[in-house]
Parts: C-alpha cells; structure tokens; sequence
C-alpha cells in the first residue's frame, strides 16, 4: 500500500497518523527528541535547523496547548510561525481548507500544522500540496493525533526505558479519543508487550482488539501492576447524547484516586494528554501527586515537535 | 598508504595541550571521534578538567541538501560555557565546516574566553578561514579519500582511509 506519509525512499515527509509507519522511523524521532530535549535546557534555547522556512498552524479546532508547542518548537528551530485559528477567520466567512491552505503556500508555506474536527483533514491536505511541503496533523478528529503520541512514548521512554518490559493502562473514553488510537499504534509498533485498556463498553470502539489491546473494563483488575497509567479526558465537547450516567458516576468508577493507583506497581507513572477534568477522570491529589508526569509530558512535547519539523524539513526534495 | 599510529598522535596532542591549560581551561569533543580523543585526552591532561561533547546536527550548512542526520546524539555541556577555555578537539580537520558549526553551538551555550582548536589530522582542503592551533599530524589527502578515526573493542585507536587516490 502507498504510504502517503513516506517519500519514494522511505522517508518521513508528512506526519499525518502513527499507524503505518516502521519502528525505525519512530525511533529515530524519539532519538532526536533526546537531543531537543538538551536544548531546550540550554541558555540559548533555539537551533538555526529552519533558519528562514515558515510554519503555518492552522487550527481549524481549538487547542492552546498543542498550538502552543507546536509554535515554541518552530521557534526555537529558528522558522517563522504563524499561527491561524480558521475558525475565528475567513472559514467563517465561507473560504474553503484548500482556498485558505493555497493563499498560505503563496505566501510560500514551507509547512503545515493543522489541526481539525473532521478525520482525514490533514491527509486530505497533504494530498493537495506540492512535493516540496511538509503536514504535520495535530488532531483529526477521532482519528489520529501523532505528536500527542509519539510525546507520551517519549516520556514512557524517559521514565522506563525497557519498553520491552512493560504493562501500560490507557484508561477513559477511548471511543472519541484520537491519543488513545495514536498511543496504542505507537505503544505496540515500539514493542509494548502488553496494553491496556480501561473504559465502560459505552465508551470503548466495538472492533479494539483489533489494535492488539486487553480490554478491561474494571479499574482494579486493570491498573493491577501496570508501570503506565495513561488517563484520557472524558470528551464532554464530542459526547453527544447520554453515554454515560454522570460525571460523577464516571469519577466513581472509572476517576484515578490515590486508592486505585495503589493498585498499580509502586512506581507507575500517572499521564495525561490535558487539558484535565479534575475530579472527573482524575483526582488532583494524584495529578499533584509524585507519580504524576503530566507536566513534564508538555516539556517533552516541544522536544518530540521539534524533532518531528526538523525531520521533515531535512527531506525536502529538491525544487 | 603508510597511516601514522593514532595512539602515538593522542599523546603527542596531550604534551602539546598540556601548556595551555589554565583554571577555566574546559575539554570539548565533536561527535564521534573528537569526542572519543576528548575523553581520553581528559585523563592525560587532569580529572579535574570539565569534559563535554556536542553533536553538530543542528548547526550543520548542509541541512537543506542532505537533512538530518539519523543518529543524532545529544550534546553535554556539563559546565559553564561563560569565560571559559576551551580545547575544541576534533579527529579530522578538513573543510573547516564542522569546527564553524561548532563554534556557532557553542556560542548557544555562552561566550567563551577563548577557543583552542585541537586536531589529530590536518588534511588540508580548508573551505574555511578556519585553522587548528595544535595538530598530531598533517596529511595531504585527495578530496575522493576519506580520513576517520576508528575505535576498536579493546577502546584503541587506528586511523582509517577508505576511497580511491
């Protein structure tokens, strides 16, 4: 199958989804990362890699942490970033994503990060732009969200570096979560053996085993002895119609206390996409707590996009 | 051709280094080679002395031709850059391209007092205005041929030369 994601050599030219690409391309995004990470330590926090290239995000979806990343990373790879929220902009006045995406490239774009409602958008882009421009998806509905993925790997990485070892539990609404579907892809592709998830049937897709997971849907079978426990946000803004009883059912049963962490090895690490529903799907004594990595997972974000742009950018076909 | 010995050159840089050295005199190796004859070098010059490496991926000029390199190791500066001395130290000294980047990382660091460049070959062929203060050894080589430093297991170095005169 052709691979919209990968050049005729087999390298990374779009990051459109996780799945389907190779072992060797998430590793040496997460290598590099280790190498971003540095920099962003340093006094001048910023690399001349994209001296002169010009980032777009284009966020047709709301999202001030991803936008916000995304603009530090190509900051500090020395690119000039605009950055759009279509939805407050001309869209509104009934431009279409292409009509936008070609006034922006004849400002000479020399990428693309979009974010969207719609699954596929950014494939649907990557498909229009000539072969000298690079798309990046930062959320496609219930798609696909690479970065967020490939980010959480990196931190898993960090904290428990024998990936081949591990018991990781993504628990929540995995049915409307594109970071569910692009952890997994990224977890097993890595060589996890054994994922987890957690969620009531309402909220699971009916076909999850397929993406090579245990299904639990019992928080103390499932968090038992795990290394990993991955929390999703309860989507409130994409659940129309009455999937669950309450938000406070939910915390009840499906929330991460203190109490149900214990269930997990003494030295699991807590995780979170955010933004958090604190006192929904998680306490704050355990966001707080000293097992909590959710901060440092928005650190390396911007070390895993800056590996990701300077990837792309690096294979650029020749004009 | 008749390589000179690696090992021999190494200690010939630390004798020459030696004189240099001063309280803010810090060792900095470029990845893979200069790094290797850094961190031997370190032993042979004083434990105390501060040891780091940088990986140049980042400031390279011909990221735009050829992209990033795969494997990509993570710079460590593990001191001040502000003021310092620094012993840059490199394997091959050739178009003078690789030192430039350096010098610009390091830069990203602080401001140096003063940057030493240290190299065990000088093969000519400098793109650059760029010159090395102490060498082990000047060998003129045919642009085709290629010069690196090689580590065996036992941690020894050999001089390599592959590629056609």
């Amino acid at each position: 199958m052709n691979n919209p994601q990968l050049d005729k050599n087999g390298q990374l030219k779009h990051l459109l989804s996780i799945e389907g690409l190779p072992r060797a391309i998430l590793t040496q995004i997460l290598d590099t990362a280790e190498s971003f990470a540095g920099v962003s330590e340093r006094e001048v926090k910023k690399v001349p890699l994209l001296r002169g290239k010009t980032v777009c995000n284009i966020f047709f979806e709301n999202s001030t942490r991803t936008r916000t990343t995304f603009e530090l990373a190509a900051k500090r790879l020395s690119a000039d970033v605009v950055s759009l929220n279509v939805g407050t902009s001309s869209q509104s006045k009934g431009e279409t994503i292409l009509d936008t995406v070609d006034n922006l490239i004849a400002m000479h774009a020399d990428m693309f990060v979009v974010r969207h409602a719609q699954s596929g958008a950014a494939h649907f882009i990557a498909r229009h732009v000539g072969p000298h421009i690079h798309v990046i998806n930062a959320g496609d509905g219930r798609h696909s969200h690479p970065t967020q993925g490939l980010l959480d790997v990196f931190t898993i990485r960090r904290y428990k570096p024998e990936m081949h070892n591990l018991r990781v539990a993504i628990v929540g609404d995995v049915l409307h979560s594109r970071v569910a579907r692009s952890e997994i892809h990224a977890l097993t592709t890595l060589g996890v053996p054994e994922v987890r998830v957690i969620a009531p049937k309402t909220l699971l897709p009916t076909d999850v085993e397929k993406l090579g997971v245990q299904v639990y849907h019992d928080m103390h079978a499932g968090l038992k002895d795990v290394d990993v426990v991955m929390m999703l946000r309860l989507q409130n803004e994409r659940m129309s119609g009455a999937l669950l009883p309450s938000a406070q059912e939910y915390f009840k049963c499906y929330g991460l206390t203190q109490e149900k962490l214990a269930l997990a090895k003494p030295d699991a690490i807590v995780m979170h996409p955010g933004p958090m529903n604190r006192g929904v799907e998680i306490d704050s004594s355990v966001a707080d707590g000293n097992q909590s990595v959710i901060l440092p997972q928005v650190t390396y974000g911007i070390a895993v996009r800056m590996a990701v742009m300077s990837i792309l950018a690096g294979n650029t076909e020749a004009a | 051709m008749h390589l000179p010995d690696a090992e021999q050159l190494l200690a010939k840089l630390a004798e020459a280094i030696r004189p240099l050295l001063t309280g803010s005199t810090a060792l900095v190796g470029i990845h893979s080679g200069g790094a290797w004859l850094a961190e031997r070098l370190q032993p042979l010059l004083g434990e105390d002395i501060p040891l780091g490496t940088l990986d140049i991926s980042f400031y390279r000029d011909d990221f735009s031709r050829i992209g990033l390199h795969p494997q990509i190791k993570p710079s460590d500066i593990p001191f001040d850059v502000e003021g310092s001395h620094i012993i840059l130290v490199d394997d091959v000294l050739y178009t003078g391209r690789t030192a430039r980047a350096a010098m610009n990382e390091l830069f990203d660091y602080g401001r140096p007092a003063k940057i030493t460049l240290v190299a065990l070959v000088d093969r000519g062929g400098r793109e650059m205005p760029i010159h090395a203060e102490i060498v082990g050894t000047t060998i003129a080589l045919d642009p085709k041929q290629n010069l690196e430093l090689a580590r065996d297991a036992a941690g020894k170095f050999q001089l390599k030369l592959t590629g056609a005169a």
